[in-house]
């Protein structure tokens, strides 16, 4: 049997050999399984057989919740999905609001919304290299990346006014201009950064013992990546050469100048410089963004769907309306489906909205990208030793949040 | 980009690959089409489902090796209620196509695609989870997200969107 055919079929806990095996729960409070993922592990000695993952603590659902809110407040739901991909996942739903509604935002919000989303991506990349780091047994490298993200979420907490949930983009554009000062502070970011993922590789890249924890564990191929629907760093690090934001260029990406890092060995240290190296194009689009950044409104022209600035509707009674039927009324966006998948850090996370002409939307269904990349675990971890299973866990980077939704 | 209408007439469709693919191979498979806003949407007769999401996969025309998605919609009161949605994305030819197919509401049940992908497992269970949609042929269909114990399928129409009390 291949390694994927065992997956197919391992319904039931039971021990597959009576007194050989014993079933391991792992989770839901272990602190390597990054939030509240249950793993059964069945184990012969140290040799993990079977792992069966358990979700569902996070469930919160959110995508019923979607049904009963207008278009424009379903947004800070999406942050809390991938909530260390917050501008990622509001990039994806308004992206397929506008789709559905035919609307074309200015160029200055398209920019602030790729400079923003790859700093997110840099945020992520950041969390997952410091925890992931952690749990194989490096505690430097994650002090050294929260002083980073750091940085990143002051940047956040300066545009949107909150650090995590930062609900900026909107419907149209995005809510407010980039403060004073903003430019700088992300100019001066922008060039010390990248001697700071010099210092992250320095302490691993070639570390012998992060070598020995990573380099030929948890492996899949190319083939079993596609068929279990993996995507993002996980599926880019066993030789799926495929990025949404290269291949089915969304929100301007096709005017950035980036390459997507492929490696092809399936390990856990593949996995790793795909990521390491997704941080460097990262950084450099960020500093594209910022050359590329013209003047010019942030919100797009469409009075019945964008809120007005304070300005005109104290001055204007035209935009008082407005403001008026949109909070109390919310917008109709006309009837139809779309889907928008967008590359998270994780991997593709599609948005699915259907609208039956209301101002609600009919259904929103979330394609997050770590439910599915959850479907490697078992494949990875059969036939690995026990204490590979963090390791494992580590560079598939799940979100629990995006998993339960 | 102002809107376009949608095309629904299947004939000044036929040169899309997937249907002509379809259409060249299987016709009775395919119910309808729609063309909007740059989505490509096919309607599948249920019995034929396997067959043609199969074709589509490994036709050297259609490409559409992943299934990059698996959810349903929730059409109460009509008749057929619920529509399966499968999106499908071609790497070769960077292209998406949306598979759909109805099923009815009385003991609703359609045959399962994880021999195809296997990585469509969870999603499955996350359809039957919140939809109460049956996956015939599925290895293990059991509730997913919402505790082994629960009455009811959230995400249908007719479930409050407070709960039962």
């Amino acid at each position: 049997m291949s390694s994927i055919d065992q997956f197919r079929s391992v319904p039931v806990v039971e021990t597959i050999d009576g007194d050989r095996t014993m079933v391991l729960n792992m989770g839901p409070q272990h602190p390597s399984t990054h939030g509240v993922l249950r793993l059964l592990l069945e184990i012969d000695g140290e040799t993990v057989v079977r792992v069966r993952p358990d979700i569902g603590f996070l469930h919160t659902g959110i995508e019923k919740t979607c049904e009963a809110k207008f278009y424009q407040q379903v947004i800070p739901m999406t942050d809390r999905i991938d909530y260390l991909a917050p501008m990622t996942n509001n990039l994806a739903y308004v992206l397929a609001v506008e789709k559905l509604l035919g609307l074309e935002i200015p160029p200055r919000a398209m920019w602030i919304r790729l400079m923003l989303n790859e700093l997110t991506r840099i945020n992520s990349h950041l969390v997952w290299l410091g925890t992931h780091a952690l749990d194989i047994g490096a505690m430097t490298v994650f002090l050294y990346c929260f002083r980073e993200r750091e940085e990143i979420l002051k940047m956040f907490e300066m545009v949107a006014g909150q650090r995590m949930m930062t609900s900026y983009f909107r419907v149209g554009g995005i809510s407010m201009d980039l403060p004073l000062g903003f430019l700088d502070y992300i100019k001066n970011f922008a060039n010390y950064f990248p001697d700071r993922i010099d210092q992250y590789s320095d302490l691993l890249t070639n570390n012998p013992i992060w070598m020995g924890r990573t380099k030929g564990v948890a492996l899949i191929t190319k083939e079993d990546a596609i068929q279990l629907m993996l995507s993002g760093p996980t599926a880019r690090g066993s030789g799926v050469d495929w990025d949404l934001r290269r291949d089915m260029p969304y929100a301007g990406y096709d005017k950035l100048e980036f390459k997507v890092p492929v490696e092809t060995a399936g390990d856990v240290y593949a996995r790793y410089q795909v990521r390491m190296g997704e941080l460097r194009e990262s950084i450099s689009m960020v500093k594209q963004a910022i050359q590329n950044l013209p003047d010019g409104p942030v919100k797009a022209d469409a009075p019945k769907i964008v809120l007005p600035d304070r300005e005109k509707m104290k001055t204007q009674m035209e935009s008082l309306i407005h403001h008026f039927k949109i909070v109390t009324e919310g917008f109709t966006v006309p009837e139809g489906e779309v889907y928008q998948g967008v590359e998270s850090p994780r991997g593709e996370m599609g948005y699915y909205v259907v609208s039956d002409g209301t101002a609600k939307p009919y259904r929103v269904h979330m394609r997050s990208p770590s439910f599915a990349n959850l479907n490697a675990i078992g494949v990875m971890c059969e036939h690995n030793l026990l204490a590979d299973v963090v390791a494992a866990i580590g560079s598939i980077d799940i979100i629990l949040g995006d998993v339960d939704r | 980009m102002a809107l376009q209408p949608a095309v629904t007439d299947l004939e000044s469709l036929k040169e899309r690959p997937a249907v002509a693919c379809l259409l060249a191979t299987m016709p009775q498979a395919l119910v309808a089409a729609k063309f909007d806003r740059d989505e490509l949407t096919l309607w599948i007769d249920p019995i034929h489902l396997i067959e043609a999401l199969n074709l589509l996969r490994t036709s050297s025309s259609t490409t559409f090796a992943v299934l990059a998605d698996l959810t349903a919609v929730d059409w109460f009161p009509s008749e057929p209620r619920f529509e399966v949605v499968y999106s499908l994305l071609s790497y070769q030819r960077h292209e998406r196509i949306r598979i759909k197919v109805k099923v009815s509401g009385v003991d609703p049940s359609i045959d399962s695609v994880t021999t195809l992908w296997a990585g469509a497992s969870p999603f499955e269970r996350e359809v039957f989870d919140l939809f109460g949609i049956r996956f015939q042929g599925h290895p293990d269909l059991r509730r997913i997200l919402m505790p082994d114990d629960w009455e009811g399928h959230p995400l249908r129409k007719d479930y409050p969107v407070e709960g039962y009390r």
